[in-house]
């Protein structure tokens, strides 16, 4: 009994992902605001009010709408911005294969309610699959070549249920935002890192001149946050509770009725060694399983709990096979580990 | 001066809340209308589907004559069914018949290589799990829909603003008995054993 994991309901996981997604823009939109304000404080045109001197928020202005910009755009077409950078093609209905994939599509939208989802196909060896939009109206899933020729009609199912699972209860929200953002930060960093070498040459005199040893503080925090965006960018996307994955597969279990066809699919993902190249690090999270093969995949302990997106495939299979009643007598290093541990993983 | 202001914050509470669950009611009760269409539909899309794959297959299952009869008897019976009941009965054996047709098919390697024949079989299998998933979302829907009206205390008021529960589709006698394919007359080795 102790092995069965307790999913959350779609309407709890729904409004957790609300709630994440308005925190992510918020905090974006702060970032910015205050590495516009740090631009200003170094940089800008500063004046003086009853002995205190700080600077017109000039640039945290703009810095805020570029913010706002990025946001919305990341919001928005944050979808279609992933699946260029992935090589993604709409599925082709003439191809058997592909018309297969859609046929499945359809089959799992039916069976979870959802309206229909355009699909595209990505062409990577490597089995792999992942959901973009920003609600299930404006959805689309995408699987790799690698998963069509690898996986038979069940497993397929399985793996549709999955990432169908992650559309209906949000996920797909919070996941393509991050994916989005973490693009806008990389972009900010490397602004960051040529208006440094510009400030060294010309404003530096600003910089020593009245506000001494303080100053010198915020300019290395400054730099700190400028240096580490992309990194903040990863945490993020860990802030997406890995737990999302465990609930999409005990939900695509229940669509399919077949928790052993997605054990089987999982099963032969992770066989696949290879790293699926079409897929950039800012858009691992969004994957069935981690784009960067399976060494972060295995275990839950220090560096891969802190890193890895996915939670321990190895203990996805047990779990769907326990919900089938299949009892696992040679998984080991899950049976010590009673499944409440799922839930605190977030 | 304070009982009355209780009473009437007590009873507006429970008019919102009866508005709220009133609401909630008719959506759940749209979402099963929907689920209901939603099987018909594919029902439909089965019904057109079928003509094509017996013709296709036709030519290339002389020796299967009777199986490819007894489909379109299936499908003539249930276009023209009437009736909740009988439409069950009648798409439950059509279930059935398509089921020993499919089975035959995979044991013949020519329909691997025939590229239309694969595809109106994927078309017509993806129906299938169409219809039987649509099926199991209705169901979920019903129950969701049961549950709303009958758990305490939206049961004291659920009948009296003319819910009523919805029916679960059950599974057809038909539907519940597997199909059962002779496989020794499936094999290509039938035609000549036939023929002698």
């Amino acid at each position: 009994m102790s092995s069965f994991y307790q999913p959350h309901s779609f309407y709890d996981l729904q409004a957790a992902n609300r709630r994440k997604t308005t925190l992510l823009i918020v905090a974006f939109l702060v970032l910015f605001a205050a590495l516009g304000y740090g631009f200003d404080w170094f940089f800008g045109v500063g004046m003086r009010h009853g002995g205190l001197s700080f600077p017109l928020p000039i640039f945290c202005f703009i810095g805020f709408l570029l913010g706002a910009a990025s946001a919305s755009m990341s919001y928005f077409n944050g979808a279609s911005q992933v699946l260029n950078a992935t090589n993604a093609r709409p599925a082709d209905p003439s191809v058997l294969g592909q018309k297969q994939l859609m046929n499945v599509v359809d089959e799992m939208r039916l069976a979870s309610g959802l309206p229909p989802i355009p699909v595209y196909v990505v062409p990577d060896p490597d089995p792999n699959a992942f959901a973009v939009g920003r609600d299930p109206q404006h959805a689309s899933i995408a699987v790799t070549q690698g998963l069509l020729d690898t996986l038979d009609r069940e497993e397929l199912q399985g793996v549709i249920g999955h990432e169908l699972s992650h559309v209906k209860n949000l996920d797909v929200r919070t996941m393509t935002l991050v994916a989005a953002l973490y693009g806008g930060l990389v972009l900010l960093s490397d602004m960051g890192a040529r208006s440094m070498r510009w400030g060294r040459m010309g404003g530096g005199d600003r910089g020593r001149g009245g506000r001494g040893g303080g100053g010198v503080i915020l300019l290395l925090l400054w730099l700190f946050l400028l240096i580490l965006a992309p990194i903040l960018g990863r945490l993020m996307a860990l802030a997406v509770s890995r737990s999302r994955e465990y609930d999409a597969d005990a939900s695509s279990a229940e669509m399919t009725r077949n928790p052993l066809g997605l054990a089987s699919a999982l099963r032969k993902i992770e066989a696949a060694t290879e790293p699926t190249r079409s897929i950039g690090r800012g858009a691992a999270h969004l994957c069935i399983a981690d784009p960067r093969g399976r060494e972060l995949n295995q275990s839950e302990n220090g560096w891969a709990n802190l890193w890895g997106t996915h939670p321990p495939i190895q203990k996805r299979i047990s779990l769907l096979e326990s919900m089938a009643g299949v009892v696992t007598a040679d998984a080991p290093e899950v049976a010590p580990r009673p499944a409440t541990a799922a839930g605190g993983l977030a | 001066m304070l009982f009355p202001l209780l009473l009437l914050g007590l009873i507006a509470v429970v008019v919102l809340w009866v508005i709220g669950l009133y609401n909630g009611l008719v959506g759940l009760r749209n979402q099963v209308a929907n689920a209901w269409k939603q099987i018909d539909v594919q029902l439909k899309r089965r019904h057109d589907l079928i003509p094509n794959l017996v013709n296709t297959v036709r030519g290339m299952m002389k020796f299967e004559q009777d199986t490819l009869e007894r489909v379109m008897q299936a499908r003539a019976k249930a276009v023209s069914a009437v009736g909740v009941n009988a439409k069950g009965q009648a798409e439950g054996e059509l279930t059935q018949t398509l089921g020993r047709l499919f089975a035959v098919m995979e044991a013949y390697p020519e329909f691997k290589s025939n590229q239309n024949a694969m595809q109106l079989q994927e078309e017509l299998a993806s129906t299938e799990n169409k219809i039987s998933f649509a099926r199991q979302f209705y169901n979920d829907l019903v129950m969701r829909f049961n549950t709303a009206q009958q758990s305490f205390p939206a049961n004291l008021f659920a009948a009296s603003m003319g819910f009523k529960p919805a029916e679960f589709l059950e599974i057809t006698e038909a539907d519940r008995a597997v199909p059962t394919v002779d496989l020794s007359t499936g094999t290509p080795v039938a035609p000549a054993a036939q023929a002698s």
